[in-house]
């Protein structure tokens, strides 16, 4: 969180998941197809969808980037599934770079 | 514990409804998971039940989404009122899609779709007449 300057939306507390990797796309198809559980995704994509699709790929947490903050219904959806959301200021390409840098390895394009 | 019986369920898909995109296959995965199915299998079934699911929402008018779990396998059929495919080789391609603008914008339309619904699947049927809908027929076998 701190390496993302981010800040958490939802009341979800993961901390203590074991995050494998993470992945980085609008394209939530791509997400469903290269899918890693315990993994983070990073994304300028908000809406609701994102989140049931976190769901079903078994990712653990969301980071929203350049700012975009979701609405109370898509926070509450990610309460009720137990995935914090996260913001951070830096767009997708940086908050990617930052977590890479910090040992956060992509998932295996499978 | 795997059932001796099958269960089944369907649920009504409405095209445009994004609202509810997910909820089949969310209770198709709460299912699978108090029958105490592996995780993995839950999940391509869950990912092939969602793309589906999406498919219906995105093109179609409407459609119903069918689910077996039989002790063997699970079989997911679901059958829409759409626009039907063309050329189904085509929309077999990664990366091919017709989407129009707003749904890319919402996130889909990566021509991903029925690639990752038969990349999940052990046996993946499909079949369109177009003007009047495609059905796609989809098993996971659940002994290895």
């Amino acid at each position: 969180m701190e390496i993302l300057r981010a800040t958490i939306v939802s009341a979800a507390d993961n901390s203590d998941i074991d995050i494998q990797g993470a992945y980085s796309t609008d394209l939530m198809s791509n997400v469903l197809y290269y899918h890693a559980p315990n993994s983070v995704l990073i994304t300028s994509l908000v809406n609701p969808q994102v989140v049931q699709t976190a769901e079903i790929a078994g990712i653990k947490i969301i980071v929203f980037t350049q700012n975009k903050k979701p609405d109370k219904d898509i926070i509450e959806l990610a309460n009720q599934k137990k995935i914090p959301l996260l913001i951070t200021p830096f767009s997708m390409y940086i908050a990617s770079g930052k977590l890479f840098q910090a040992g956060l390895h992509g998932i295996r394009n499978n | 514990m795997v059932t001796n019986q099958a269960i089944e369920g369907s649920f009504q898909l409405i095209g445009g409804n994004f609202e509810n995109a997910g909820n089949a296959s969310i209770h198709l995965k709460q299912k699978l998971t108090e029958l105490g199915i592996k995780e993995d299998v839950v999940r391509r079934a869950s990912i092939i039940t969602f793309e589906a699911e999406i498919n219906v929402i995105i093109y179609a008018a409407a459609g119903w989404l069918r689910y077996y779990i039989m002790p063997q396998y699970i079989k997911i059929i679901v059958e829409d009122m759409g626009p039907g495919i063309e050329d189904i080789a085509l929309a077999m391609q990664e990366g091919y899609s017709t989407a129009p603008e707003w749904i890319r914008e919402m996130g889909w339309g990566a021509g991903m779709g029925l690639p990752n619904m038969k990349k999940n699947s052990d046996e993946f049927k499909i079949d369109s007449v177009v003007g009047e809908g495609t059905t796609v027929e989809m098993v996971i076998n659940l002994t290895s």
